[in-house]
């Protein structure tokens, strides 16, 4: 078990490592930073004094080497625009998109995995077909797009909610709908599947047969046996989630890690893109890790190793 | 309910309600094609002609039926044109991916070297970075525009394709009849493509029609956030974009493009679970 931990948090830099080299590459091979950042009417003085400042005008091993050395200490210079620390920036913005995707998560399991066994226990019943046809409808349906209509009705039409920003729970009702919705359809979509795999495996017909009641044999032998596929989508999902905020951070004005990423990206300001990449493919791997650690507590068949 | 319960379960695991949407789907699907090959026809505006004296008209208007746009452009004509691009940038991406990602898949399948070992570590990478997040930082780096759309999500894209593949090419391999034109001498080129490509090839339709409606979603996403297509031209994403500025005056900006961007995703999504059912009930995407 500690091996395993061992190995995979060893994978898990490597992952890191070899995320922040592609960008690291990539922003380099696409052209000179200083020149795609500063404003079309600078003077030639400023540019070199800046470009010498930040040690753009060093070879590249040696501007690689001094990069890498900086990532391990989480120190990715400072930003562009803001000329402050870029690690401290993401950082700032980071318990906002924490507490967006919670409940996020929180609304997509409270509402997808009951409806997802319900309509695999009652199926073909008429909740089955609703469900359906929203979670088809939830996966089809562009979240930015879903945002910018209930922006229309809640905040233009109803005057109920607040159109973005950040500051009482009224803030987070739209945002958590979106970026919870295109979750929460897959949720429930393998929910159901899995839920009725189990239902028709031999354990559930003899749990049956000796007379347990149904609550038991749903309760119990089922909702058990069925959380590895939910579980494992969850994890996989989790990170999307990630992905989404950066859309849903955008529309709602969340001032999250996400929204930071894509004004970062359009500023052209690089050591906040990689101290981005940098937090983000961490957090995803650590939630993968952490996803695997749950299969072996949830299925002791499962050997990690 | 208890005894009912018993019985129900031995259905195969489908979905009912969904058995008679493989003709929306297909319908859906039919009419984006229409409408992005039938554009020019079905609309007599010019989606780029701005005619600022009939800006922000509501739908019906004055021979507009879905209204205009804050230049006076035919929003009709613009959504048609969006569904040109949006299916065009989805096909071509879909394409590459596949013919990229489904032959660096058959190579990992067969070359139990250290290449594929490295191949299958990059695509580990990948996947470690949610998808539309990578696409767009490819994107912002490449730089913006048509092409470079398209490569940005092939990039972020190929990776599916290669998993899949790879794993159903160290099945097959293992069956009698591969093994035997083995032994008989077959040439390990001819063996990929004669006897484990025609056995492949189902799971590459079905990933490659379930990917296709993420192809548009995300292109639209990443268009919509400010790279990828840029303004004038109509692509769903940056007219929706351009539409948050007008959301407390003209709700139809924001509605129509979005609706045809969502009924398009929908009706490729159920034509593709129809795929998935009628061809590779096992395969998980």
């Amino acid at each position: 078990m500690r091996a395993y931990v061992v190995s995979r948090l060893a994978q898990t830099a490597l992952v890191v490592f070899l995320s922040l080299t592609a960008v690291f590459a990539m922003v380099r091979l696409s052209g000179d930073p200083v020149l795609l950042f500063m404003p079309m009417d600078i003077q030639a003085k400023d540019v070199n004094e800046f470009r010498q400042r930040l040690g753009f005008n060093d070879p590249m091993p040696v501007q690689y080497a001094r990069f890498l050395a900086g990532a391990v200490r989480g120190d990715f210079g400072d930003s562009l625009r803001y000329r402050q620390d870029a690690m401290g920036l993401v950082l700032e913005r980071l318990p906002a998109t924490l507490l967006l995707a919670g409940t996020s998560l929180l609304l997509t399991f409270a509402v997808a995995v009951p409806l997802g066994v319900l309509s695999a226990v009652r199926r073909d019943g008429l909740l089955d077909h609703v469900a359906t046809i929203s979670t088809v409808l939830g996966q089809a349906t562009p979240g930015f797009w879903l945002g910018l209509m209930l922006i229309y009705l809640f905040s233009v039409q109803l005057r109920w909610l607040p159109t973005g920003g950040m500051g009482g729970v009224a803030h987070l009702v739209m945002p958590t709908i979106v970026l919870a919705a295109f979750y929460a359809a897959r949720v429930a979509r393998l929910t159901r599947s899995a839920v009725l795999e189990v239902l028709g495996e031999d354990y559930i017909l003899t749990a049956r047969a000796k007379g347990l009641g149904e609550g038991r044999v749903i309760g119990k032998h089922t909702l058990r046996n069925s959380a590895i596929p939910i579980v494992t989508l969850a994890g996989l999902e989790a990170g999307q989630v990630l992905g989404g905020a950066v859309i849903t951070e955008t529309i709602f004005a969340w001032p999250g890690l996400g929204r930071l990423t894509v004004q970062a990206l359009l500023n052209r300001d690089f050591p906040v893109v990689l101290a981005a990449v940098f937090f983000i493919s961490l957090m995803y791997t650590v939630i993968n890790l952490v996803v695997d650690l749950v299969y072996g507590w949830l299925d002791p068949r499962v050997h990690l190793r | 309910m208890g005894g009912s319960g018993g019985a129900r379960v031995w259905r195969r695991p489908g979905t009912r309600a969904l058995s008679n949407e493989k003709w929306l789907g297909i319908g859906l699907t039919l009419t984006a094609l229409l409408a992005a090959f039938a554009a020019s026809w079905l609309s007599p505006h010019d989606p780029l002609r701005t005619d600022f004296p009939q800006s922000l008209q509501p739908p019906g208007a004055a021979g507009h039926l879905l209204g205009t746009d804050q230049l006076g452009r035919d929003l009709f004509a613009r959504v048609l044109h969006g569904a040109r691009l949006a299916l065009f940038i989805g096909g071509c991406t879909v394409v590459l991916t596949a013919v990229v990602g489904g032959s660096l898949g058959l190579v990992a399948g067969f070359v139990e070297r250290w290449p594929s070992a490295v191949l299958m570590r990059i695509a580990d990478v990948q996947l470690s970075f949610p998808f539309i997040l990578l696409a767009m930082t490819i994107n912002a780096i490449v730089g913006l525009g048509l092409r470079n759309i398209i490569l940005s999500l092939s990039a972020a894209g190929w990776v599916v394709y290669a998993r899949v593949v790879r794993g159903e090419v160290l099945s097959v391999k293992q069956r009698d009849y591969v093994q035997a034109a083995a032994a008989l001498g077959m040439s390990r080129t001819r063996l990929a493509v004669r006897h484990v490509l025609p056995n492949v090839a189902p799971s590459i339709i079905v990933v490659a029609s379930l990917q296709f409606s993420s192809f548009i979603v995300a292109e639209a996403a990443i268009s919509f956030l400010g790279f990828g297509i840029q303004p004038p031209t109509p692509a769903w994403g940056s007219m929706l974009s351009e539409s948050r500025d007008f959301v407390y005056v003209a709700w139809w900006l924001a509605a129509f493009p979005g609706a045809a961007l969502a009924l398009t995703a929908l009706g490729v999504n159920l034509l593709g679970d129809w795929l998935r059912d009628t061809m590779d009930p096992k395969l998980r995407v």
